[in-house]
């Protein structure tokens, strides 16, 4: 093979797992769409509200000790030394159904039936609340994430794909993170069991109608507030999920809940109502951006294209198929 | 016979009483001016009355669907079999027996026909009986046996008022408040509609409240009937005597008795002839 190709492999593999990572973070988006009509833009913020939330059982730190010293002049600081990394997973999740309990509690119970562009703006307030709560919880320092998933480049891929070159030409080995090659299989693990929960049981059927008539919904005995609880507790949960992939990848600091910035283009493209839609859309962003990195950045010697492909992408799918690629087909008989 | 023994076959009777409800939007905008009606239990009972007279409100207000359209029943009471359901949340009201089928059928678009009519079970507790309830609609409405697979969104107006009525069968009602199941439906199946519906009441023994602007049709079928104005009940009686009212039959049902009248005259009547 030639090392052109070789390369063009290895920036396609790069890019489908990156874009996994988008497809993680989308997923929590489209789950809330398509059940309560809302686009939370609080998602990003939940994913690092959980992976702050997470760090902090690990590392045993004391919820608002910083606040509880400088008040009292104590000298609070950790519980205990440290947590197993499961255990902690486990509290972060309970922590999420709370939140999802609360967000049902104090926000969207009085919010029934308003305008989506007033839930959205709550969303926006909920974002910024829960980015102080989770500063004063757990403080504001960048922290490092370790959950035990390995991470770094695979030496065995590379020690394999080294010899695949022709003979005679300049090839060290494919590079592949296998943090990533992780995200890959959690995601699709996660997706499956989605697909499957909401395909074939009776609180799933529940949730796919809840997302097409709400009024309907109710008229059938199905409680709106149990699901919207159980929706943004599972989207809580991939937010925590998106937040441990990106938290180790990055470290746990505020830019974490930027991500959901990144998450609009593929949401765009994919579609608002489509969890399949999500998936693909993550793998065609995550791949059209490395490509468009090399190859196009090579051809006019720019960089940095990986920074704004994704949202032309999104400006040429608004132009000419705005309900994305996947999005709910509008259903009209004539 | 002493006074308690005959309240009881007074309430035995009646499966629901409503007594003078109030019914508010957005805390502001008064819907119903005091409404007053009994359903007999086991039978068909319509309301009548034209655009806005407060059919929907009303039974939105039995079935409190009305809280998730900021409205609220601010005034008077209703009692479902004895019991206070004011205040009780739609699923409740479904698990007691009381499902609202609402007008324009709302059926979930992207859920076959089969998932649809099983989403109407939610509140059972059997699958077993679930699944035998399903082939009971199934009986009720071969249609949609035909089209089980098929998504909601796709299927006729006539399949998908099937779809919803055998929804709210699935949940083992008691009663249901049928909205406006001729809406937006040509003559023929309507008429079928109809039948199926009176088949159900008869053989499961549902009591049906039914909202109707289709008068004809509705007197045909019900027993007694409640006529709306302006969120009030202004009028009264068996089928069979409103069928024979001269107002009724004027304003409802279109037939006049001294052949053409011209529009002065009409005017006039009208404006003589109030029902408040």
């Amino acid at each position: 093979m030639s090392v052109e190709l070789l390369n063009f492999i290895e920036t396609v593999l790069n890019g489908l797992m990156s874009g996994v990572m988008y497809s993680l973070v989308a997923l929590g988006f489209v789950l809330i769409f398509k059940a309560s009509g809302v686009f939370n833009f609080a998602q990003g913020v939940f994913a690092l509200f959980a992976a702050l939330t997470l760090v902090g059982f690990q590392t045993g730190q004391i919820p608002f000790s910083h606040l509880i010293n400088e008040l009292f002049g104590t000298n609070l600081h950790n519980w205990y030394p440290s947590l197993h990394s499961f255990l902690a997973i486990l509290l972060t999740i309970v922590t999420m159904i709370i939140l999802a309990w609360l967000v049902e509690r104090l926000v969207l119970r009085h919010l029934v039936n308003q305008e989506p562009i007033i839930l959205f703006m709550a969303t926006i307030g909920l974002a910024f609340v829960l980015e102080g709560v989770g500063d004063l919880m757990w403080g504001s320092d960048v922290k490092v994430l370790d959950v035990g998933i390995p991470s770094g480049g695979s030496i065995w891929l590379e020690e394999a794909t080294i010899g695949w070159a022709s003979e005679g030409s300049e090839y060290y080995g494919m590079y592949i993170d296998v943090l990533n090659v992780w995200a890959t299989i959690i995601a699709v693990i996660l997706v499956t069991a989605l697909a499957l929960f909401s395909q074939y049981t009776k609180t799933g059927r529940a949730l796919r109608a809840v997302a097409d008539d709400h009024q309907a919904a109710l008229s059938v005995g199905i409680s709106l507030r149990s699901i919207w609880i159980l929706v943004w507790g599972i989207s809580g949960f991939i937010a925590m999920v998106a937040g441990i992939m990106w938290g180790t990848e990055s470290g746990v600091q505020f830019s974490l809940s930027l991500i959901a910035l990144k998450a609009l283009p593929v949401l765009i493209l994919g579609g608002f109502t489509s969890i399949p839609g999500a998936i693909i859309g993550g793998l065609l962003i995550g791949v059209g951006e490395k490509l468009a990195e090399i190859y196009i950045g090579g051809l006019l010697d720019i960089g940095a294209i990986e920074n704004w492909f994704a949202y032309v992408l999104a400006l040429v799918f608004l132009l000419f198929r705005p309900q994305g690629l996947f999005g709910d087909k509008i259903i009209e008989r004539v | 016979m002493n006074e308690l023994s005959k309240i009881d076959k007074k309430t035995a009777q009646n499966i629901l009483e409503v007594n003078n409800i109030e019914a508010v939007y957005n805390h502001v905008i008064l819907v119903l001016k005091g409404v007053s009606l009994n359903v007999k239990k086991g039978g068909i009972t319509t309301l009548l009355g034209g655009n806005g007279a407060g059919k929907t409100t009303t039974l939105k207000s039995i079935s409190n669907l009305l809280a998730s359209e900021r409205g609220e029943v601010t005034k008077g009471s209703i009692t479902f079999n004895n019991q206070d359901v004011h205040q009780l949340d739609p699923s409740q009201l479904v698990k007691m027996g009381v499902i609202q089928v609402m007008e324009g059928r709302h059926c979930f678009e992207h859920l076959t026909v089969e998932e649809n009519l099983l989403t109407g079970g939610y509140t059972r507790k059997s699958n077993k009986e679930v699944k035998n309830d399903l082939e009971r609609v199934y009986e009720y409405f071969p249609r949609l046996k035909e089209r089980r697979t098929s998504q909601a969104g796709y299927t006729s107006g006539g399949e998908q008022q099937m779809v919803a009525i055998g929804r709210a069968l699935m949940a083992n009602p008691k009663m249901i408040l049928l909205d406006e199941p001729s809406m937006g439906l040509a003559p023929q199946l309507v008429k079928q509609i109809f039948e199926i519906v009176s088949q159900i009441n008869k053989k499961e023994g549902v009591t049906i409240l039914l909202a109707e602007q289709n008068t004809n049709m509705a007197l045909q079928y019900a027993e007694y009937a409640y006529i709306l104005e302006n969120g009030r009940v202004v009028m009264e009686g068996t089928a069979k005597s409103m069928r024979d009212n001269e107002d009724v039959k004027e304003f409802y049902l279109g037939i006049s008795g001294e052949g053409r009248q011209s529009y002065r005259d009409f005017k006039q009547y009208r404006r003589r002839k109030r029902w408040l």
